[in-house]
């Protein structure tokens, strides 16, 4: 329990920062037209694909001869790459036919 | 030196990330926010590669190298060439690939940091987030796909997820407080209940629900990635993370509020269980009545305004191609065309307008919900291709009806109103439409795509 206490005083900032992004993120997203919704979602699930860069700091700093990390780490940087660049270019094909309309 | 580059590359990226998806709340913006964004994911990316302190193997740099160019060219690939109306299950996909991403992560971390308590919240909490993410993903994948279009059951499924729910929940929780069941044996337990946490979520959920599914599960693994940037102190995936958390959780409700329905109804069911209740059927015994096309055409062409209500089935017969040209025959002839958008046309909210701006038709004709319904009394003739739900009239008048409550495109209210269907098959929510046995009401039986060539060739003819 003391454990946990002393993490929580240690990462402090770091519970700030959480609790002030998530009043951004929901005024960023506040009245937004239905229009926009699935572009929106998918572009959301683009910027989540961040989580490579965990994998990545994981990969650096994993042992050489480490095979059975390697893969993992392998697998993982593979799906976040799948799920940043999938993301955006979807998202944007999304949004090319928006803008066509005029 | 290196930290500090570091530390400016994640704060660019997160400034990009809240930037863009403010962007993308505006459709004008919108396409100029997606790009910043991963502008801004690409410096968090090369800026994690470049800037490090320790020496790293060649092996290493060789193996993430490979990931990233194979993701790259596979990503690419898979998003180009996707048909517009495969949208939605490609979201879920690589929604479900950044999900077990974080997951593997925490499997890898988990030897190293599993002595730190603060940290080991961190590592399960992204471990379970995760993995319920990408099999949750994975079963609304195969949903839509249609692989899996039924709506499995469970007995009392209600309370089984509640209790996996406790069970994966409480068995992390005991994992950081007793130091006995703090074992790699047991974080693969959790891993194999978290997995089938995340199907039995989402299997009793109806396919017509995928959507704010969807939508829900991009949140989690928008937490999950979150989880990740606690455990490093990393700033960009925590921005990005939280942002798409909330961001997500505030879109699922907003999607929910679209359909009338509260989240919960969506999550614990009461949808397409009404299926066997009777009531829904008490009009179906009702005749319908057929049109000919050329009978239609002239219908259409002597009218002063008709309004199109496109569907999912539009979008699966790519008919979308067709309308238009059928809108722009009749506005050569002077009759006055606009399309109904319903809020949940299609499969995900704004669906359809992103179907229909792909055969150039003007985003001005596309009318809301709210705003076309007034119209609908001075129309003569509704067009509705492939739509069913959003024009139950059952929502309306019957409240034992399952769709109750949400609100419909008020097509009935027209002079005449033309139901293009493939069969009288129900819609998505398995319910009958009394609207198909309506006086005013003709059905125009077949493909999308085939009647309404041939009807646009009928009106050429005229």
């Amino acid at each position: 329990m003391e454990a946990i206490t002393t993490f929580l005083s240690e990462h402090i900032n770091l519970i700030y920062f959480i609790i002030l992004s998530v009043f951004v993120g929901v005024e960023v997203i506040g009245h937004v037209p239905t229009v926009i919704h699935t572009p929106l979602m998918s572009g959301a699930n683009a910027i989540h694909g961040v989580v490579i860069v965990g994998a990545i700091y994981v990969m650096l700093h994993l042992q050489p001869d480490d095979i059975a990390g390697m893969i993992v780490g392998f697998l993982a940087v593979l799906l976040g790459t799948l799920n940043v660049v999938g993301g955006f270019v979807v998202t944007d094909r999304m949004l090319e036919m928006f803008k066509k309309k005029k | 030196m290196n930290k500090a580059l570091l530390e400016i590359a994640y704060l660019i990226a997160s400034v990009t990330f809240v930037f863009g998806l403010k962007l993308m709340g505006n459709p004008k913006s919108a396409r100029r926010g997606n790009l910043i964004a991963a502008g801004g994911m690409t410096v968090a990316i090369l800026g994690t590669l470049v800037f490090h302190d320790q020496a790293v193997s060649p092996v290493i740099y060789a193996v993430i190298l490979a990931a990233i160019a194979i993701g790259t060219i596979g990503g690419w690939l898979t998003a180009k060439r996707v048909a517009m109306t495969k949208m939605p299950e490609l979201v879920s996909l690589f929604n479900g690939m950044g999900g077990a991403c974080a997951a593997l992560i925490s499997i890898i971390e988990y030897p190293n940091l599993k002595d730190q308590p603060g940290a080991l919240i961190a590592v399960l909490a992204g471990l379970v987030i995760g993995t319920v993410s990408f099999t949750g993903s994975m079963v609304a994948f195969a949903k839509l796909n249609g692989s899996l279009n039924k709506a499995i059951r469970l007995p009392s499924y209600n309370i089984i997820n509640t209790i996996m729910m406790v069970v994966v929940i409480g068995l992390a929780a005991l994992m950081v407080i007793s130091g006995n069941l703090n074992t790699t044996m047991m974080l693969y337990v959790l891993l194999a209940l978290a997995a089938l946490y995340g199907v039995l979520f989402v299997i009793p959920i109806g396919g017509a629900d995928m959507p704010v599914v969807i939508s829900l599960l991009n949140s989690f693994t928008g937490l999950a990635a979150a989880s990740g940037g606690f455990l490093y102190d990393n700033k960009a995936m925590l921005t990005g993370g939280i942002l798409v958390g909330s961001a997500g959780t505030l879109l699922t409700i907003v999607m929910c509020e679209a359909m009338n329905r509260p989240l919960s109804n969506v999550i614990f069911g009461a949808f397409g269980g009404g299926s066997g209740s009777g009531s829904a059927s008490g009009e179906s015994g009702g005749t319908v009545k057929d049109i000919q096309v050329s009978d239609l055409a002239v219908l259409m062409n002597y009218s002063r305004k008709v309004v199109i209500v496109p569907g999912y089935g539009l979008a699966v017969a790519q008919a979308q191609h067709v309308i238009h040209e059928i809108e722009l025959l009749l506005e050569s002839r002077g009759v006055e065309v606009k399309y109904a958008i319903h809020p949940v046309a299609g499969r995900m909210p704004g669906h359809m307008n992103v179907l229909l701006a792909e055969s150039n038709v003007e985003y001005d004709k596309l009318v809301e919900m709210e705003d076309i319904n007034p119209e609908f009394a001075t129309t003569d003739v509704v067009l509705i291709v492939g739509a069913n739900d959003v024009v139950n009239p059952a929502a309306k008048t019957d409240p034992s009806s399952p769709i109750y409550g949400m609100p419909i495109l008020e097509v009935e209210q027209a002079s005449h109103v033309v139901v293009n269907k493939r069969s009288m098959n129900a819609g998505y929510a398995g319910i009958d439409n009394p609207l198909f046995y309506s006086t005013k009401t003709s059905m125009l039986f077949g493909d999308a795509k085939s009647a309404l060539t041939a009807l646009a060739n009928e009106l050429k003819s005229l």
